[in-house]
């Protein structure tokens, strides 16, 4: 077993328990942190495939932004399921149900499938990806439509979210 | 080296925990904690096939990264969504947000 496949095996059961933390837990500032956990996790697996620059963002704006805003989501909300309430919902065997099926039919599924014993293709050396990437986002003849509605996208989100979130005037 | 299928593999079990957490969850932030871990899953797939598949092409971090920006704008729209709903209704468990229910 090389260093590399020890760093995987490590770093994804680290992130499986913490998905695992993630949903079962009823106090949601520890579910919240074991994201945090599970999202560097998948950080690491970015760049065991090479993609230096997707673990950065990765890190960015999965840990530092979105588990920040969720941890501050459930700081405001607090008080109602909190953990002498059940925190499941009741069907929430069908839930495990369904969700293991999914999980055991993907993995079947992969199982049958040839290609997937595939080793990576070594990357030239000389290939510098972070700049091929920003190339291929500005670029006309690749991406820089899609990346452009991303921006829209992304804008009217913060819009939105400004709209739905302010408190109300007054009471009706 | 690793195999392509040990990130399937895993992704295949980060999307079954994210499925769970969304569909047996309350609390409508916990929902969204499993859609996350859901986007994530679906992240390493997508880097994982990139890397293993056409690394000439970029398209493939490329599409990882629209997913990175449409889940920051899923996260702060419903989070938005949550904490209105919480100061009018003073709940966030989403089985009691039934306001639009036929």
């Amino acid at each position: 077993m090389t260093a590399e496949q020890g760093v995987f095996i490590f770093t994804s059961f680290l992130t499986l328990f913490s998905g695992y933390m993630t949903v079962t837990r009823t106090n949601l500032v520890h579910s919240a942190l074991f994201l945090v956990v599970a999202l560097f996790g998948v950080a690491v697996i970015f760049v065991l495939l090479d993609a230096g620059f997707l673990a950065v963002v990765q890190v960015l704006v999965y840990i530092g932004a979105i588990a920040i805003l969720m941890i501050f989501a459930v700081m405001l909300t607090r008080g109602n399921v909190t953990d002498e309430q059940e925190s499941v919902s009741p069907f929430f065997g069908w839930a495990l149900l369904l969700a293991a099926l999914f999980a055991f039919a993907l993995i079947v599924m992969l199982g049958q499938w040839q290609d997937v014993a595939a080793q990576a293709p070594a990357l030239s050396a000389e290939r510098n990806t972070v700049a091929e990437l920003g190339a291929a986002l500005v670029s006309p003849e690749a991406y820089v439509i899609p990346f452009e509605v991303a921006s829209v996208l992304l804008l009217a989100a913060l819009i939105g979210a400004l709209v739905v979130a302010r408190p109300q005037k007054k009471k009706r | 080296m690793i195999p392509l299928s040990w990130y399937l593999y895993l992704a295949a079990g980060l999307f079954g925990l994210g499925l769970y957490g969304v569909l047996a969850r309350k609390n409508a932030i916990a929902i969204l904690m499993g859609v996350e871990l859901m986007l994530n899953a679906v992240n390493i797939n997508i880097v994982a096939f990139w890397r293993y598949l056409t690394p000439e092409n970029m398209g493939g971090q490329v599409f990882a990264i629209m997913v990175f920006a449409v889940a920051a704008a899923e996260v702060a729209v419903g989070l938005a969504l949550v904490i209105s709903v919480y100061r009018r209704r003073k709940t966030v468990a989403a089985d009691e947000i039934n306001l639009m229910k036929w």
